[in-house]
């Protein structure tokens, strides 16, 4: 566990969204220690991919408050409003539902590319490669080759991210996510496609990752197996709304959750 | 790794025939003349290819930067430097040329953050046209009768040094932090985004960028001409040089050479057929986009376009595989 339990890392407030008319997202808060391992969970349509494109900036909150306790800025700092390469480079880095690599590059520069705000020449020395380049490309190509060997995807860096295996493109966007140096990793929905064995290797991995790379942790996912087995808090969103909040057993129980999943009919 | 040793020779004797061709009149002149435009076409195509091709907007708009970098170019030549020394500033108008159609490609860049795609195609195309018409409104610079008097200062060695420069500028630049973040937009601008690459600056950067080379670009070409007016920047001069990128492959250096040259040589070539010619090469176009619809190079390089590092790190991971693999950990058991 990190050492700064009971340190708030990102605190969301009535966080809404409307989409035209359609509330999306409605009154969603959420105290997020740091340390923790929490999962999002809810039916098709439920919000929850919303909630991450709030926090990440891809969406601007059409009422309430996100703060975080970033890397650089001062406590608290909102993060509605600013632009997702902002709120990334605070420490927040994420994974996407659907695959979204960079897919015609490199597995190494799709890494090399998350280095983008950790790089330090500036455009003249790129146009010239002069100055500080030489050094700095090596600094981050070393980094990401780090990175990559973690990962055990070391030997398909010159691969273009395409031709990588769904399980290894699934790894790859971890990877470049961490390449951003995130406090806060938000996963969406990492075990899509996967059978119970592989569940079962991915549930080891994010404890393994979030053990190396000290993280903090939001999870999408519908895999009741996944959530259940390392979530330490699960919320419940459904229409938009939360409807559930605790430990996983005490979700698995209840009875507003049973009736979003199931209908009304197979609850009574 | 030969390769690269073979480049820098490659450059001299480049460097050298251009001195070589029209001192020794190796070559007649209006083969000369085309190896000018063909070097103009290389410096065009890559210009845009860093906006259509490693960004994966579209611009169409640029023949309105040309026209920017030739006008201002030509004014210096012909109205501003002192007689005698506009042979010797010659640079100093094409750099200026450049500057000012760069200063065009910031602000046409800006209002089109919000704009990807078609919607960019359209404002570079509003773009095309107001320039088109403030040239044909400013009398000073002759209307819609052009502008002449430019004595012929575009020599083969000029064109091929800009050549050089242009395509070591921009390989550098593609091969950066900032080229990775126009090529991660290209792939997918949000996921882009959410890596930390400020995709306003780094789109802002590579248009500017595109936008001055083609001004440079006008600047040659309005003094091998020898007379610009406003028609001559039209939409038509778009299409040749997307053609070109098209042609030769986006995202590829290599590509944007090769198509510059195949489409400039085949034009003329091609000449005696008339009008036929433009049937033709239409029709090359289509069969391309069926067969090939990332062109000749389509995001290949060849390897002399590579930075010395980047071939380090692919060797790196070469090597890493190598360890990883058993035949590797014998190998190395038995040193």
């Amino acid at each position: 566990m990190s050492s700064s339990e009971g340190n708030l890392l990102l605190q969301a407030k009535s966080v809404t969204h409307f989409f035209g008319g359609l509330c999306a997202v409605s009154e969603f808060s959420l105290d997020l220690k740091a340390g923790e391992l929490v999962g999002i969970i809810g039916p098709n349509g439920a919000g929850k991919t919303t909630v991450f494109n709030l926090i990440t900036g891809v969406y601007r909150a059409s009422r309430g408050s996100i703060t975080f306790n970033g890397a650089g800025t001062g406590a608290g700092t909102e993060l509605v409003g600013r632009t997702p390469n902002q709120i990334t480079r605070m420490g927040i880095a994420r994974t996407f539902q659907t695959i979204r690599l960079f897919k015609d590059m490199t597995v190494l520069d799709n890494v090399r590319t998350a280095h983008y705000s950790l790089v330090g020449y500036s455009a003249p020395e790129a146009l010239f490669h002069a100055g500080r380049y030489q050094v700095e490309e090596r600094r981050i190509t070393d980094n990401a080759l780090d990175l990559l060997a973690a990962f055990k995807l070391d030997s398909l860096a010159g691969e273009q991210a395409k031709n990588l295996p769904y399980g290894s493109q699934r790894r790859l966007e971890i990877a470049r996510a961490l390449a951003t140096r995130p406090k806060l990793l938000l996963l969406d929905e990492p075990a899509a496609g996967m059978n119970p064995k592989e569940i079962n290797q991915l549930m080891e991995f994010i404890q393994w990752v979030r053990r190396e790379f000290d993280l903090t942790i939001i999870l999408i996912e519908h895999q009741m197996r996944l959530v259940m087995g390392i979530c330490e808090r699960i919320t419940v969103l459904d229409f938009g709304a939360t409807i559930a909040e605790g430990l996983p057993h005490e979700i698995q129980n209840n009875a507003k959750v049973l009736e979003a999943y199931l209908g009304q009919e197979a609850v009574g | 790794m030969a390769n690269r040793r073979v480049l820098p020779i490659v450059l001299a004797v480049g460097l050298i025939l251009s001195f070589a061709i029209p001192a020794l009149g190796l070559l007649d002149r209006y083969i000369q003349l085309i190896l000018m435009y063909v070097g103009i076409n290389i410096i065009l195509a890559t210009s845009l290819n860093l906006v259509n091709g490693y960004m994966g907007e579209f611009s169409v708009g640029h023949a309105g930067f040309m026209a920017v970098g030739a006008y201002v170019a030509s004014i210096l030549t012909v109205r501003v430097f002192p007689p005698g020394t506009e042979a010797f500033l010659f640079p100093v108008a094409l750099i200026a040329g450049g500057l000012v159609a760069a200063l065009a490609g910031l602000i046409v860049a800006l209002p089109s953050f919000k704009t990807r795609g078609d919607y960019l195609a359209i404002v570079t195309l509003a773009f095309l046209m107001i320039v088109k018409s403030v040239i044909e409104n400013i009398e000073a610079v002759g209307g819609p009768r052009g502008f002449l008097g430019m004595s012929k200062l575009t020599t083969l060695p000029w064109t091929f040094v800009w050549m050089v420069i242009t395509l070591w500028v921009i390989r550098n630049f593609i091969y950066s932090n900032y080229g990775r973040g126009v090529i991660s937009i290209r792939e997918d601008e949000i996921a882009s985004d959410l890596m930390g690459v400020d995709t306003k600056r780094v789109k802002l950067l590579a248009f500017t960028i595109s936008a001055f080379f083609t001004g440079v670009a006008g600047g040659l070409f309005a003094h091998v001409l020898q007379f610009i007016n406003p028609r001559v920047f039209d939409i038509i001069k778009s299409t040749d040089i997307l053609i070109m990128v098209y042609l030769g492959g986006i995202g590829s250096l290599s590509g944007s050479i090769i198509g510059a040259t195949i489409y400039t040589v085949l034009l003329e070539v091609l000449r005696p057929l008339g009008v036929w010619r433009m049937v033709l090469m239409p029709l090359v176009l289509v069969f391309l986009m069926i067969y090939r619809p990332r062109g000749i190079m389509g995001l290949r390089e060849v390897r002399w376009f590579v930075p010395g590092y980047d071939l380090l790190a692919s060797r790196l991971w070469r090597q890493a595989r190598a360890e990883a693999s058993p035949a590797g950990k014998e190998a190395s058991d038995v040193l």
